[in-house]
């Protein structure tokens, strides 16, 4: 078996006994069984398998274990805190920003990268961060309302 | 023929659904208690209301006296909590919340308390599958006739125990009330040990829409809180202990057989399960990788078949009509002759529909465990109960030692019909000595082994009146299929399906061939609109006697402002109507075109959509606009290309599906008729859209669009 190479998830640090070359989203899914991150086409084209790396959204499935080590790694596990939906999260909620959700992950962990560079984004700016997502249910209009609604949140609290 | 031969030739459903099989109820009464906890279980049914989709006789309930057919059936518990039990599946058109809503409403408990167990084999009410937007219209009046029985007995038992008329008694908020005092008693008093198991009137009473509180309401996705902390398991998500990942190896084209094998590589790799099954061969082992490790070590040859490829599929689907087509394909009405006789100006054209691809997120996906001989498999399915069929008769079993579950699934379109997934992963598991075995298709595999939307070739041939009026309507369609293939319009007409041998794997669609039939019909209604110089909304209204058509007509047009004067240059407008499926929708577009950059874009697209009393509104519009959405691929790029047997763009890089740049400006317009029977929503509001995109290009350009995808920038590049 190839060395363990450690990784740190959602503040938890885990020794993967994978091949350095291994996409994180397989570790993440199948040895680590944090699954909230999905599978959709394995070559960085739907946006399903997005986390955060050192807070900006990455592909996992594009994403060598090997390059994964050594930097902070935010699953849509890992959004909640204390039990507390991170507000991007509650806002999908409010705005019922999903029907089949299986992009839901994805969509949120894009948003979250998004909205810590652009705390206010415009719609073109929305539009530019998601179009490497695909919602096959064509749930668009209300994931741009939930990201408004989300930053609107966020930057009230931040007051 | 070996079984796993059997499991590949396994031919696709195609529209409609004949075998209706035998079924029994795998629990006894005491295991009703045991699973549920002590409570009232009610199952109860009116006969007529179970029309569209009961099995023929057959099913009871083992000694039990139970009524022979049951559609849904629900459990109250002493905890006060209510479960709902239906056949039908979740596959994001938020069904799961709905069907609560409706129980809720009938029981007259809190949203809160109900929860519903769908798509389970062993607890579901038999049921044919989630497709042809049935689950609102058939499961709606069964699931409140059952809980309008439950509410009554326990008013009735109150009544006894009270020793009061139940005239005098009123259900509400969990409770049965005495009218007029402050006496009241909790359901969770009066539902202990209880099985009460009745036959309903058919006119057993239940609250019309219009007194619908619950129901009717927006309300949020049921378990939404589950789906957005990445907390609900898909198929592709379960874990059970020791699980292993299988994966297939596929032909290299279509239509291709193995001739020879040689794993002796593969054989010697470690933890590895390998399967070689006549033309089915796979691998399962501790991670997805080691699996597919162990298929790239063996040696297989195929033998590869001469196929049919895109460039010439229309020309073979015209060619290739079965040329006795059987009578039920063929509808008449008046003089086809004497209407194209009477006519002052006539037009035949043909139009062309490629082949497109479901792409459902989560891929077919399926866990599969063997006990004691015994056969359990999650899996995403439109279907569980015919995939179970198709387990028991793979594997010889019978239907009661298989299991099938349907978690929560990550779309479906119409696409997961099929057993594939489960199929395969049952076989690779039945080798793995007990352990559970996962399959998930890769996104290539989705494209290339899923079934498609068929291709098709339809024709038209009409006549109009002096004065505008169409006289003749004459339409066949080759291949794509039957829904929707008759006219909604006033006119004599006649219309023919034309079956075609399968060439790729086909099968259902969103909406079936109601797309393609009613791209067809309006691009041909705007033709003739355009010929007798009428107004395209205008000359449809004129040739409409149906009040509910005409309805969404005029309330698309009054939302988009039609007609409309353009305001620049390349800006077009265009208007699509149809009706299927018990429901109604019209579309209007505003599109812009630039020939000197090639550039298209969809700005608006305007929907009314009216499917009788609406359930839910917020899903409903969510159903509604996600059709349009989904329906703009279709319109406009989507197709599947193929050549060889081999599909050549089976990647999201190469076969395009709407993404957020896409989406024009959306506005919906719904019609709540209270004073009609609640029909689906799931498939007709994608109709209209292509042809609406269509016709706006026409009133741009000047150039028709006969074929989908209509593929916009490429007319405007010439």
């Amino acid at each position: 078996m190839p060395k363990g190479i450690e990784i740190e998830i959602n503040g938890k640090t885990y020794s993967a006994e994978y091949p350095p070359d291994t996409p994180l989203l397989y570790v993440l899914r199948e040895e680590l069984g944090l699954t909230g991150t999905k599978y959709g086409c394995g070559e960085g084209m739907c946006g399903a398998c997005t986390v955060l790396i050192a807070g900006t959204a990455r592909r996992s499935c594009q994403i060598p274990l090997s390059a994964a080590a050594g930097k902070p790694i935010t699953t849509i596990e890992g959004l909640e805190k204390n039990g507390a939906l991170h507000p991007v999260q509650q806002a999908f909620l409010d705005a019922g920003a999903f029907q089949c959700a299986y992009c839901t992950s994805g969509m949120i962990m894009s948003s979250v990268s998004l909205l810590r560079v652009t705390p206010d984004p415009s719609d073109e700016q929305i539009v530019q961060s998601l179009q490497g997502n695909i919602c096959r249910c064509g749930t668009h209009p209300r994931i741009i309302e939930a990201v408004h609604l989300a930053a609107k949140k966020m930057q009230e609290q931040a007051r | 023929m070996s079984e796993t031969n059997k499991l590949i030739a396994f031919e696709p459903e195609r529209y409609e659904f004949h075998a209706l099989p035998m079924h029994q109820f795998a629990l006894e009464r005491r295991d009703f208690f045991k699973l549920l906890g002590a409570g009232l279980a009610v199952f109860a049914v009116a006969k007529d209301a179970l029309a569209q989709e009961t099995a023929p006789g057959g099913r009871g309930f083992h000694n039990e006296e139970l009524p022979k057919e049951i559609g849904g059936w629900l459990h109250i518990g002493e905890d006060g909590s209510v479960t709902g039990f239906v056949g039908k599946v979740e596959i994001g058109q938020n069904v799961r919340t709905s069907l609560a809503q409706t129980i809720a409403d009938e029981l007259k408990v809190p949203f809160e308390r109900v929860r519903m167990v769908m798509g389970d084999t062993a607890l579901s009410p038999f049921d044919m599958g989630t497709f042809g937007s049935r689950s609102t219209p058939t499961m709606t009046p069964q699931l409140r006739k059952v809980a309008a029985a439950a509410r009554n007995y326990l008013l009735e038992k109150a009544a006894k125990q009270w020793n009061v008329p139940a005239e005098k008694l009123v259900a509400a908020d969990g409770k049965i009330i005495q009218a007029g005092s402050s006496r009241s008693i909790a359901y969770t008093e009066l539902v202990k040990e209880d099985l009460w198991v009745g036959r309903i009137p058919s006119d057993e009473k239940i609250t019309p829409p219009q007194e619908w509180k619950i129901a009717g309401a927006p309300m949020e996705k049921v378990d939404g809180r589950a789906f957005v902390t990445g907390k609900h398991q898909y198929s592709t998500d379960l874990r059970p202990q020791g699980m292993l990942h299988g994966t297939v190896l596929r032909p290299p084209s279509y239509g291709a057989t193995v001739v020879s094998y040689d794993d002796s590589a593969a054989k010697t790799m470690k933890d590895v399960v390998l399967v070689r099954d006549g033309d089915f061969i796979g691998a399962a082992a501790p991670t997805a990788a080691s699996a597919q490790l162990a298929l790239d070590a063996l040696q297989v040859k195929w033998k590869e078949a001469p196929q049919i490829s895109d460039k010439e599929i229309f020309a073979y689907l015209k060619k290739n009509a079965n040329p006795s087509s059987e009578e039920r394909f063929r509808q008449k009405q008046g003089s086809i002759e004497d209407g194209l006789a009477a006519a002052s100006h006539k037009l035949n054209a043909t139009y062309n529909v490629a082949y497109i691809a479901h792409a459902p997120l989560e891929p077919r996906a399926a866990v599969a465990q063997w006990t004691n001989g015994k056969l359990t498999v999650w899996l995403g399915t439109q279907r569980p109960f015919a995939v179970r069929d198709d387990l028991a008769a793979t594997f010889h079993l019978s239907e009661k030692d298989v299991h099938v579950m349907v978690p929560d699934t990550g779309s479906a379109y119409g696409g997961k019909h099929t057993s594939d997934a489960g199929l395969e992963a049952a076989r690779l598991a039945r080798a793995a000595e007990g352990r559970p075995v996962q399959v998930v298709w890769t996104r290539q595999e989705e494209f290339t082994w899923a079934y498609f939307r068929p291709a098709g070739v339809i024709e038209v041939k009409s006549g109009i009146s002096a004065d505008g009026k169409l006289t003749a309507w004459e339409f066949h369609n080759y291949h794509s299929g039957m829904s929707a293939i008759e006219s909604p319009y006033a006119v004599d007409q006649y219309t023919e399906y034309h079956s075609v041998p399968l060439v790729l794997r086909s099968g259902s669609y969103r909406g079936l061939a109601a797309t393609a039939n009613h791209f067809a019909r309006e691009t041909h209604m705007d033709e003739l609109a355009h010929a007798a110089g009428t107004d395209p909304l205008q000359f449809r209204l004129n040739n409409l006697t149906d009040a509910r058509m005409k309805a969404v007509l005029q309330g698309a047009a009054e939302k988009f402002g039609w007609p409309r004067k353009k305001t620049s240059e390349g800006q077009g407008f265009g208007i699509a109507a149809g009706f299927e499926k018990g429901s109604y929708v019209a579309t209007c577009a505003e599109v812009l075109a630039n020939p000197r950059s090639g550039t298209f874009q969809v700005v608006k697209l305007v929907e009314a959509f009216e499917c009788g009393a609406i359930v839910n509104p917020d899903g409903l519009r969510n159903q509604v606009v996600g059709a349009m959405i989904q329906g703009l691929g279709g319109a406009l790029f989507e197709a599947i290309q193929f050549e060889n047997g081999k599909i050549t763009n089976d990647h999201f890089s190469s076969y395009r599906v709407p993404r957020f740049r896409d989406v024009p400006q959306i506005e919906t317009v719904l019609l709540d008729r209270k004073d009609i029977p609640s029909a689906g929503a799931g498939e007709t509001p994608i109709m209209a859209v292509a042809p609406a995109i269509g016709n706006a290009f026409f009133d741009a350009m000047n150039i028709r669009l006969r074929d989908l995808p209509l593929l916009p920038e490429r007319h405007l590049a010439g």
